[in-house]
């Protein structure tokens, strides 16, 4: 396990590969389908809310208003970052994203421009909603809470030691790739 | 607030929270298979944490708590419209304490209420028996390992798949291969050869009912089952897709007549967070015994 830590400079990332066990401690922005579907029509960013050399993270949380008026996340893991596969590059390039925490894995278009732009793609264990609620120290603000309602809206996260695993680096290397090439021909044996 | 609602909001609770021991028992299991120091042990240690830490806290074991599927098997004669008004009434309250996320959205204005209750959401299957007990079970299936599932009609010829069982074990190995770790393995397959479209995939998800270590009373399909849960083992996908030897933790087929003009594979993914509950009620719709 290696710490990433903020600023999540674009040295920083480019010294990671695949295979590489992470614990992410910073702030993270939450964004799925409604938010890449908005910037990717050129929509624009809340004012609060900067994502260069920032970490977007594909969740839709559960989040508990307290009684105090604050938020607390009480379930947050990964969603399936596919989806957004017509969108992220362009969204990579336009706001200078360093990282995308996510489940699933993403496609060539994001490959390249996790190489061309300097980003990763950070593998969350799906599912796994208690254990990264856990790292989710605070949640500082929430944009978006009306227009495209909780799950969907972009919350800001401070997280501390949040375990991910690189499985597309800076460098054109994807684990996804490598692992359906793989099971690809070992089924074709037993067919 | 009736006791059948404190009941059923129990249930989902429960459901949300908790996973079933069959499943648990299964994981443990696969944990010990994986290759120490491995990505793939990594996964599997971070869930077996994330199963207990949301038993303790009585939260939701993964944050999208799904498709909210009702299965109930009831005597004749049993007020099935007070039991789908109380059941919605459960669910607008488990969303309210935080069981459930507010996941339901309405498919053509994009709005979500907040309630997860609207059309076909949740969804009722009523079967009536011939006994006085009440029997509802939960299913809570998220989007991810909806979203790969997928139905074949054969012949294929992509495939090479015929239509014959060893069509349908070719079909439903395509399938774990195109899933990869995207349905959150591992896995559980729900699988219904024949049937109409609908038909098909209804019954695949009824397989997810059944305990993980079950066999298949029919010879034919439990031989079936075991080979591709072997096989899907063998590829090497692993568990979240990060390489490794547990890629499924069960398969599950059952059979359906079919029209001499169709033959449909219908194939479900459950995810790990295998959320399936089950209550019998009493008399006075209290709970009674827990089905899983």
């Amino acid at each position: 396990m290696t710490k990433l830590t903020f600023p999540f400079t674009e040295d920083k990332i480019r010294a990671l590969k695949v295979g590489d066990e992470m614990l992410i401690s910073g702030v993270v922005f939450t964004g799925r389908d409604a938010v890449h579907k908005y910037l990717y029509d050129g929509g624009k960013l809340p004012e609060g809310v900067n994502l260069r050399d920032g970490i977007l993270y594909h969740c839709g949380p559960v989040v508990m208003k307290q009684d105090d008026g604050s938020w607390k996340a009480t379930a947050a893991g990964p969603t399936t970052s596919i989806r957004e596969e017509p969108y992220q590059a362009q969204i990579i390039k336009d706001f200078g994203l360093r990282g995308v925490i996510g489940k699933g894995g993403m496609g060539d278009k994001t490959l390249a421009a996790c190489r061309d732009f300097g980003c990763v793609y950070l593998h969350a264990v799906g599912g796994a909603a208690q254990v990264l609620a856990d790292c989710i120290k605070r949640v500082r603000n929430v944009y978006f809470y009306e227009k495209f309602g909780a799950p969907e809206a972009i919350w800001e996260f401070a997280v501390e030691d949040f375990p991910a695993v690189v499985t597309m680096d800076a460098h054109g290397n994807s684990l996804h790739k490598e692992v359906f090439a793989k099971s690809q021909a070992e089924l074709a044996k037993r067919i | 607030m009736s006791e059948l609602q404190n009941s059923l909001v129990e249930l989902i609770r429960r459901t949300s929270a908790e996973i079933p021991d069959d499943v648990n028992q299964s994981i443990l299991a696969s944990l010990e298979q994986e290759k120490k120091g491995t990505i793939a042990e990594s996964a599997l240690k971070i869930i077996d944490q994330n199963i207990q830490l949301a038993k303790r806290k009585s939260q939701p074991i993964c944050q999208d708590t799904g498709s909210i599927l009702y299965y109930v098997d009831c005597p004749v004669g049993f007020d099935q419209i007070t039991f789908e008004e109380t059941a919605r009434e459960a669910v607008k309250l488990a969303t309210k304490k935080g069981y459930l996320r507010q996941n339901s959205v309405d498919s053509l204005t994009g709005k979500n209420d907040g309630t997860n209750v609207g059309p076909g959401a949740p969804t009722f299957h009523f079967h009536q028996h011939r006994s006085p007990e009440v029997n509802v079970r939960l299913v809570l299936k998220g989007g991810g390992c909806e979203n790969v599932g997928t139905q074949y009609s054969l012949p294929d010829g992509k495939l090479n798949a015929n239509r014959d069982l060893d069509g349908c074990r070719k079909a439903i190995l395509d399938a774990v291969l195109q899933a990869q770790g995207k349905g959150c393995g591992p896995g559980i397959l729900g699988v219904c050869i024949g049937g109409d479209r609908a038909t098909g995939y209804e019954m695949s998800k009824t397989q997810f009912l059944r305990l993980i270590p079950d066999r298949n009373p029919n010879p034919e399909l439990d031989k079936l089952e075991q080979d591709v849960l072997k096989t899907a083992n063998e590829l090497g996908i692993g568990p979240m897709g990060f390489g490794g030897k547990t890629t499924l933790l069960g398969v599950k087929i059952c059979a359906a007549n079919r029209l001499p003009a169709s033959y449909f594979v219908s194939i479900s993914y459950m995810c790990w967070a295998y959320r399936r509950q089950g209550v019998t009620l009493d008399a006075g719709e209290k709970l009674a015994k827990w089905l899983y």
